[in-house]
């Protein structure tokens, strides 16, 4: 088992035939079950074409109609992410993964507006994506560091996310699902959502959450694991030492008006149960002393 | 990005928002000239600088004739001024704002930023104006109203009644006072700004509401739709190294410490600045160079860390996923080369090709000091530091 995706999964690309979205499909293909899961590419003005096999279609709703996709991947430029969001939502997708980074905030809002009521779930943007160990990838994730196993990884960032993996890793730990929810302000799965299916997933048996500086995000997923999680949870902040009111790279990684400070938050997940490290080269290891 | 108060103003009168008369000075005779435009007999003479608490540090002083308008902007003028938001250094004054009077019966607050928790913009409005809005958040949160706004159906008549009143305009200016708040979450939205602040807005003693201050953030992402308003970028107000990283994508920001970092995404190069300082020393600096770390980058990354005078080693920490680490090595060589390196180097390189990575930067005969992960990374670092 696993969450979000599996080899069974059928998706397609949104940006088929971009530089990025032709590398990132490529080598979600060339990954484990990647071949037969990979099935659709979207380009409007290239419908009836191909890309290395896999058949374009002119919308999301045609690529579903004929190939049964129900996940999208998106790498579609900033200005236009959005729509191509609000496409596939329309469509009826179960999953929109959107890796593309410098969507307008306020095109995520009136998107995000969008989703209310519908069954569409939204990973990103601005994300590594989500890989499920030997079955698929999808994302601009490095494949080869990760392999099957107990623990689970949600996280604001990407690279931070490979340094988590590759040191469970060296710890000879395997990953259920990893989740790169992304650094944006406005956007789709928080923690708390992602801990919830981590939750559920049999084969998961303890998570590492990564937060960052920005928002409280992780202090609502805290408590939500005081009260309700079954599995031993372990986090790391990154940004104990950014100075306030600097965007530390993310749209979202920004301390404002005294608030969304790393300590707050380890704090508050401490007092949750939650076990933390400040020293983010041992996050695998403290994932290592919590599993049981 | 942000803007100065005067610009803000204009802003704010294209949609319609009631500011005082005025006109920004970039001398000492505009100023005085602005003045004479103006007319009438009390004048305000304000440092237009990003920062806030101004008025607290100086930058911001009423004149009662012209010549009193002259002492005032040469004074102004030039000065280094300190505010709570400068830093100790300060920021220098190159521009001011000269402004009518205003006959000031009440002070409030109103402000609009992103909401993380709705996920909408929401408007925050308070009777406490002119004072700094934090304190009174955490001093007196029940005098603060916030109301999330609905991005399909803009602000509700109803919703800006009620924060208008909650907040002490008076019933003969409510039409003003929702006209006014409506006009503001139309500028924030349509100009894709971060965050909109009118603080104080008044009422004067003709029941007149006036945005008195205009502070406007807009979102980086959304400039492209907006190039009227990436004019207004002063580039005079942002550290010079970030100005300089900007122009090559970099993604750069100044720290007080000795040691300088080069990392490849935001979270980990966040992490990279957390673990030195884990490990007793101090960055001086946040570099993400994002996805691509060519010899250009590289090169120019370090440039800007050497003009740190403090800076005593650096600390390169990629993880390589996309990134292939051979790459990443022979960029790290030839930019040591070019820039002829003198401070330590410590790299710590990780992922898609990493033998061939460190075969390359040990075969450069420059003197790396290679590391095995980032707690070896650090450690190393820190003692170079030393």
């Amino acid at each position: 088992m696993s969450i979000l995706i599996d080899k069974n999964t059928r998706v397609m690309t949104q940006g088929i035939t971009g530089k990025t979205g032709q590398f990132h499909t490529r080598t979600g293909v060339q990954y484990a079950n990647g071949k037969s899961c990979y099935v659709a590419g979207v380009n409007p003005k290239k419908a009836g074409e191909d890309f290395e096999g896999i058949p374009i279609f002119g919308s999301v709703k045609d690529a579903k109609k004929a190939t049964g996709a129900t996940v999208s991947v998106i790498y579609v430029p900033p200005p236009f992410a959005a729509a191509a969001i609000d496409e596939a939502v329309d469509a009826g997708l179960d999953l929109v993964i959107c890796i593309t980074e410098g969507i307008p905030v306020r095109d995520m809002i009136r998107t995000k507006d969008r989703m209310v009521g519908k069954k569409t779930l939204l990973v990103g943007p601005n994300c590594p994506g989500v890989i499920t160990p030997d079955e698929l990838k999808i994302g601009i994730m490095p494949g080869h560091i990760h392999k099957k196993g107990p623990v689970g990884v949600v996280s604001r960032s990407g690279t931070l996310t490979y340094e988590a993996v590759g040191q469970l890793r060296e710890l000879g730990l395997g990953q259920s699902s990893c989740v790169g929810i992304g650094g944006d302000p406005v956007n789709g799965l928080k923690h708390i959502d992602v801990l919830r299916m981590f939750n559920q997933d049999p084969q998961t048996e303890a998570v590492i959450m990564v937060g960052e500086i920005g928002g409280n995000d992780e202090e609502i997923a805290a408590r939500w694991v005081k009260e309700n999680m079954r599995k031993p949870v372990v986090g790391f902040i990154a940004g104990v030492t950014a100075p306030p009111g600097k965007r530390m790279g993310h749209a979202g990684a920004i301390i404002s008006g005294g608030k969304g400070t790393a300590q707050e938050k380890l704090a508050v997940m401490e007092e949750c149960g939650i076990k933390t490290t400040r020293n983010p080269a041992e996050m695998g290891k403290t994932l290592k002393s919590v599993l049981r | 990005m942000k803007i100065h108060e005067y610009q803000g103003k204009e802003i704010f009168r294209d949609y319609g928002v009631p500011t005082p008369r005025g006109f920004p000075a970039f001398s000492v005779d505009q100023a005085v000239d602005a003045a004479k435009k103006l007319g009438g007999s009390v004048w305000v003479v304000k440092a237009q600088i990003h920062a806030g608490g101004r008025g607290k540090g100086g930058g911001v002083k009423v004149a009662k004739s012209l010549e009193e308008v002259r002492k005032l902007a040469s004074s102004i003028l030039g000065m280094q001024l300190k505010t709570h938001q400068t830093g100790p250094e300060g920021q220098k004054v190159r521009r001011l704002l000269v402004e009518e009077g205003a006959d000031i019966k009440k002070e409030l607050y109103v402000g609009m930023v992103v909401d993380r928790g709705s996920q909408k913009v929401v408007l925050m409005a308070s009777s406490e104006g002119g004072m700094d809005i934090e304190e009174v958040a955490a001093k007196t949160p029940e005098k603060i109203r916030k109301i999330a706004i609905d991005p399909a159906q803009g602000l509700a008549d109803a919703d800006a009644d009620e924060i208008a009143l909650g907040i002490g305009i008076p019933q003969v200016a409510l039409a003003q006072g929702r006209a006014l708040c409506k006009a503001l979450y139309k500028c924030f939205w349509e100009t894709d700004a971060s965050l909109v602040e009118v603080n104080p807005l008044i009422v004067t003693g003709q029941n007149q509401v006036v945005a008195l201050d205009s502070k406007i953030n807009f979102d980086d992402n959304a400039l492209f739709r907006h190039p009227d308003i990436a004019a207004l970028r002063d580039l005079d107000e942002e550290d010079p190294a970030e100005v300089e990283a900007s122009k090559h994508d970099l993604n750069y920001i100044q720290l007080d410490g000795n040691i300088g970092c080069l990392v490849n995404g935001a979270g980990l190069a966040m992490a990279t600045m957390d673990i030195i300082k884990f490990y007793g020393g101090s960055p001086a600096n946040f570099l993400d160079v994002g996805g691509g770390a060519t010899t250009e980058k590289v090169t120019e990354a370090f440039k800007i860390m050497l003009k740190t005078p403090a800076l005593k080693a650096i600390l390169v920490n990629i993880f390589g996923g996309i990134m292939r680490c051979d790459v990443i090595a022979q960029a790290l060589v030839d930019a040591s080369k070019a820039v002829s390196l003198h401070v330590p180097l410590v790299v710590r390189l990780e992922g898609t090709n990493v033998d061939l990575g460190k075969k390359i930067l040990a075969d450069s005969k420059l003197p790396i000091i290679s590391a095995s992960n980032m707690a070896d990374a650090a450690e190393k670092v820190v003692k170079a530091a030393k």
